[in-house]
């Protein structure tokens, strides 16, 4: 079955369209690379699937279940998980009680024992595992990137939002988290990474698919994508980008 | 439960349980006197602390709860010669009731505005109350010495409401630790830290918060019946007053916001400091001067409370200490 169906979806905010007609899917298991310029609204889309905005039109499916309309506490249960891209630590906890309450409220609604087991599972995974007993405000950005991961997966959830994981991270760093996506994908969750990094992004994804000024410009493998001419000049904008990302993205 | 094999929490109820025993076993009265008042405010600022420490809900008009559970039982042992103990109940669960009630609506605000509610709230019943006839309107109501027969004279009416305060003061401590070291106690402190982020993560902020309200509503309430049963008389403005209230939160935030301890070190400390303030002839006009001054100090200084400090500081404590 389908895991993520996202249909004619439109999201306004009074005048402005955010999110112009945008339909994709996502598999069990496959990995969709979410790219855009800046603005574009990937991470409204993401808002938008996991209930955080009410969308204007449009229907989104988990797991061939209607989840448009629903509050996000009621989407994360199903097993959609999300990291912010902007970090958002809950900071007068330990990084272990940040994870703890992924765990105890996510899909599985693990009781607090067996929430604690999966959480310190969840920062081996990222390699957070010595900062367990530290407050989340004290970590750096990098660890904070980490802890948001690990929040996530603590769920175990079924489908997974990243946005922007990577930003931040030296080149070791970002080795190893794919690694990390690589793993879980395995595990056949589905994930769908908004991010920048351009080789990355290439690199793992099993599809793309490309957003600008709200609307689906382009959909399909790293190498279509690549030499898309539409996606191209949606990033003519910046000269520079489309001469990295041409250069990254061979 | 893994919590309630906590190294903390048992001898802590233990040692209140034996300082509560003493004035009964050396029949102090005056000593007896003052522990029924510590017992009252660590009920208030205890369970002040579950709405406010835990879940971030900064509430001004706690003592609403005070004054509706002290009237209902009021009014049902003077008007059916009920039970102290059973119109007590009765009394923490309409005031945990009315939390339900109101819950929901107010507790959608944020920050200041919640704050606001709830003395708006206080407020509104106190008016409503000096309103009402058959709590007695303005004067409110009061006891024919004769009550006090039915548990054997006013003397062991006393013990009686000395013991049902320690008891209830006990049960309070117990509730703030269990639900500071379950998963619905996580989802409050996350939804203290940000509410966002908990619903991201699957937590129902509405339910949780409104569950929290309901659960801090209904010591107060325990509180106000046995403290009126004992006065024998009950007037809308000691029952409502908001003086109190905001010396409960004084105690909340002097011993340690969010942690168990703190509250319960809070009101032992600031009714000392009271006490002896009150009765140092030289400044016993200065007591709410020197509250409003602590509370300055504790915000500005120490904002962690002097439990939150000790934990900080001291890997023991932390390791120890609620």
């Amino acid at each position: 079955m389908t895991l993520l169906e996202v249909k004619g979806v439109t999201l306004r905010f009074g005048g402005l369209v955010a999110l112009d007609d945008v339909s994709f899917a996502v598999e069990p298991g496959e990995l969709v690379g979410l790219i855009g310029p800046n603005g574009a609204g990937k991470t409204t889309l993401f808002n938008a699937i996991n209930g955080v905005y009410p969308i204007t039109s449009g229907t989104i499916a988990f797991q061939g279940m209607r989840i448009d309309g629903s509050p996000s506490h009621a989407v994360a249960r199903l097993g959609v998980a999300r990291t912010h891209q902007v970090v958002r630590p809950l900071a007068d906890l330990t990084v272990r009680e940040n994870v703890t309450v992924g765990a105890c409220f996510g899909r599985e609604g693990l009781g607090l024992d067996a929430a604690r087991a999966a959480s310190v599972e969840a920062l081996d995974i990222v390699g957070l595992a010595s900062k367990r007993d530290e407050l989340a405000a004290k970590l750096n950005v990098s660890q904070k990137k980490r802890l948001e991961l690990a929040r996530a997966l603590a769920a175990h959830p079924h489908l997974l939002l990243a946005d922007e994981v990577l930003a931040g991270l030296n080149a070791n760093e970002v080795a190893e988290m794919l690694g990390v996506f690589r793993t879980v994908r395995e595990q056949q969750v589905g994930i769908v990474m908004i991010e920048h990094l351009m080789h990355a992004v290439m690199n793992v994804s099993d599809r793309v698919v490309v957003l600008d000024h709200g609307a689906k410009i382009a959909e399909g493998s790293p190498q279509q994508i690549s030499s898309d001419p539409k996606v191209i000049e949606a990033y003519l904008g910046d000269p520079k980008v489309a001469e990295r990302f041409m250069a990254e993205a061979r | 439960m893994t919590a309630l094999r906590s190294r903390f929490l048992w001898p802590l109820l233990g040692l209140i349980a034996l300082v509560a025993a003493l004035p009964l076993v050396t029949n102090a009265a005056s000593q007896r006197e003052d522990f029924f008042l510590i017992f009252m405010l660590v009920i208030l600022a205890s369970s002040l602390n579950i709405i406010m420490g835990y879940s971030g809900y900064v509430s001004f008009g706690h003592i609403v709860f005070f004054g509706m559970g002290g009237y209902v039982a009021f009014w049902l042992m003077f008007t059916f010669q009920t039970h102290l103990l059973v119109a007590a109940l009765a009394a923490g669960l309409v005031a945990s009731a009315i939390a339900f009630l109101i819950g929901a609506p107010i507790l959608r605000l944020r920050g200041a505005y919640f704050a606001l509610a709830t003395i708006g709230i206080n407020e509104a019943m106190k008016s409503l109350v000096t309103n009402f006839e058959p709590f007695g309107g303005a004067v409110g109501m009061f006891f024919n010495f004769s009550v006090y027969d039915a548990y054997g004279g006013a003397r062991s009416a006393a013990q009686l409401a000395y013991v049902a305060m320690a008891v209830v003061a006990l049960a309070t401590i117990f509730t703030s630790f269990v639900i500071k070291k379950s998963k619905f106690g996580l989802a409050l402190m996350a939804i203290r830290e940000d509410q966002d982020v908990a619903m991201v993560l699957g937590v129902d902020p509405a339910r949780a918060k409104v569950q929290a309200y309901v659960i801090s509503a209904f010591f107060p309430a325990l509180a106000g019946a046995i403290f009126f049963f004992k006065s024998g008389i009950i007037e809308p403005g000691p029952a409502f007053e908001l003086l109190r209230s905001i010396e409960a939160l004084v105690m909340v935030m002097l011993g340690g916001i969010g942690t168990v301890a703190g509250p319960i070190v809070g009101a032992a400390v600031y009714e000392w400091l009271r006490s002896t303030l009150i009765t140092t002839p030289a400044l016993s006009s200065f007591h709410l001067f020197i509250a409003g001054l602590l509370l300055l100090v504790v915000v500005l200084f120490v904002t962690a409370g002097l439990v939150g400090f000790l934990r900080h500081r001291f890997l023991a404590v932390r390791r120890y200490v609620e």
